[in-house]
């Protein structure tokens, strides 16, 4: 059912001469946008001190009360996903861009009010669950028409758009940072301000997105291309129904593939200023280990579009076993790089571990195609990404658990941090052999009838002439 | 002719999406980069 004709998938049609490389951009518009979750840190500072304007006032609000704020977005995230991946899918992906849009901007309209009135619970309301489904939605909505567009390199396409995401942060912290000093004055935080620009900015840029994006006509192909004739025994033919994907083994172990690579990252992804400053004392300072968070960000990012255009040359399985065996041997490595104090070498370890961390994210949905075809990939990716909902919760628990477990048990600072890194190690290896685990989806999985086939059908008939190049 | 004409006129609305997207996106990644050499100095 769609919202309005024009934003329905049979409009969406390219017509002869639409360039593919049009599609890229049109899921970055959506991509760069949503990925300011990653930033939504910068305002956490200044909305502790809403009434205090210079310091904190006891009726402000505290740190670990706004944590929350993202902890819902990215909860919500997964389980809309989950819960709208099949009208994404069925409704097509302008009709998906579209809502995203208006719920992520909806949500910051509506945070602005909760910062406003200094109403903590609006602001859950708002950011929290109205910007999640924004994310949600968003997040999946151009994956299979990317996967659809570029047959002959599909995890460099979801690469791209994944690294929007990734990217995002980069954009809209120091955005976040200017809009918040346009609008403070001696007696004001410019907070709520900020928030309704960004909801108009956002919501601007994604509709941008969502007028550009188009999907091919059934059938079409790249000029040139010609499906591989060998069978390959992890690439199917065939479709799997989005329901069905989540019955079959595969599904889940690819979700503790994904579930454990992202518990590994995102556990030291949170920490590292302080860990770099307490693993390093004395030759890391505040200010460079920012940089070093603003390094691993950048890793993160270009390790989306490395790792996924990788996987197309060397396949997805093999893609993930270099994560969980590279990534055991670096985590491994770290402790000894604290103990001989070897600064770059720590980096090292750590930018080569945020690029698998951020290759995990954008190489699983040209997993998820190779296993359960193109037609529900979009919707079986979005149940996938309650593995990073589940992922954003034991990662930092684990690592900061366990390093307060060490620092309490009388261990130094600098050593705190050992324990967790060979768990984390520990964790790639169970991921390893999950991976290890994956094999091709029985054959009675596979959807009897080509429904798509038929409906791209009507949909030809109704628009006039095929897709182009 | 017609051929060329087709060609660019294909060519604008791509440079001035990836130009929506690349522009933003070079600019964050420049200033991270800036901010990132300080953990060498």
């Amino acid at each position: 059912m769609a919202l309005l004709p024009i934003l329905d998938r049979t409009h969406t049609i390219a017509k002869p001469g639409f360039s593919r490389w049009m599609v890229p951009p049109a899921a970055l518009c959506i991509h760069l946008c949503i990925g300011q979750a990653y930033a939504f840190s910068v305002f956490n500072l200044p909305m502790t001190k809403l009434i205090g304007i210079t310091a904190s006032a006891p009726d402000d609000w505290k740190l670990t009360d706004l944590g929350w704020i993202f902890s819902i977005a990215i909860f919500v995230l997964g389980t809309s996903a989950a819960i709208f991946g099949r009208w994404v899918e069925e409704g097509g992906p302008r009709q998906a861009m579209f809502m995203s849009g208006l719920c992520w901007a909806v949500g910051f309209f509506i945070s602005a009010i909760g910062v406003y009135v200094h109403n903590l619970w609006i602001v859950y309301l708002g950011y929290g669950v109205f910007g999640g489904i924004g994310l949600g939605l968003g997040y999946i909505s151009p994956v299979s028409t990317l996967i659809k567009w570029f047959p002959d390199r599909p995890g460099m396409a979801t690469g791209m758009a994944i690294m929007g995401f990734g990217g995002a942060a980069f954009i809209a912290s120091p955005l976040s940072v200017w809009l918040m000093a346009r609008f403070s004055t001696a007696t004001h935080v410019g907070v709520a301000e900020a928030f309704v620009s960004l909801g108009v900015i956002y919501l601007i840029f994604m509709w941008i997105g969502a007028a550009i994006v188009r999907v091919p006509a059934p059938g079409w192909k790249p000029e040139g291309y010609t499906p591989p004739v060998v069978e390959q025994k992890l690439i199917t033919k065939n479709d799997v129904y989005v329901y069905d994907a989540i019955k079959t083994p595969q599904f889940w172990l690819i979700w503790w593939v994904l579930c454990l690579n992202v518990t590994a990252g995102i556990g030291v992804l949170g920490q590292a200023s302080a860990m770099s400053q307490e693993m390093f004392p004395g030759k890391v300072s505040v200010v460079a280990a920012a940089g070093f968070v603003g390094l691993l960000s950048l890793f993160n990012m270009l390790g989306r579009f490395f790792w996924a255009s990788t996987s197309d040359y060397i396949g997805r399985k093999n893609t993930y076993f270099c994560f969980f065996a590279l990534g055991t041997a670096l985590y491994c490595l770290v402790p000894w790089t604290g103990s001989i104090g070897s600064v770059p070498l720590f980096v090292l370890c750590f930018v080569v571990i945020m690029s698998m961390y951020g290759g995990g994210f954008a190489t699983v949905p040209a997993y998820l195609k190779d296993m359960f075809g193109t037609r529900y990939v979009g919707a079986i990716h979005g149940w996938l990404i309650t593995a990073w909902s589940a992922a954003g919760v034991f990662g930092p628990v684990l690592v900061n658990y366990i390093r307060q477990y060490q620092i309490d048990s009388g261990v130094p600072k600098a050593q705190a941090y050992n324990v967790t890194m060979f768990i984390m190690a520990g964790l790639l290896v169970i991921g390893f052999l999950c991976n290890l685990m994956i094999k091709a989806v029985d054959r009675r999985f596979h959807m009897k009838s080509d429904h798509e086939a038929v409906r791209g059908q009507v949909a030809i008939d109704a628009a006039g002439q095929p897709a182009g190049a | 002719m017609a051929n060329e004409n087709q060609n660019s006129s294909n060519l604008m609305p791509l440079i001035l999406a990836w130009g929506l997207v690349g522009i933003p996106l070079a600019w964050g990644v420049i200033q991270t980069i800036q901010n990132a050499m300080k953990l060498f100095q």
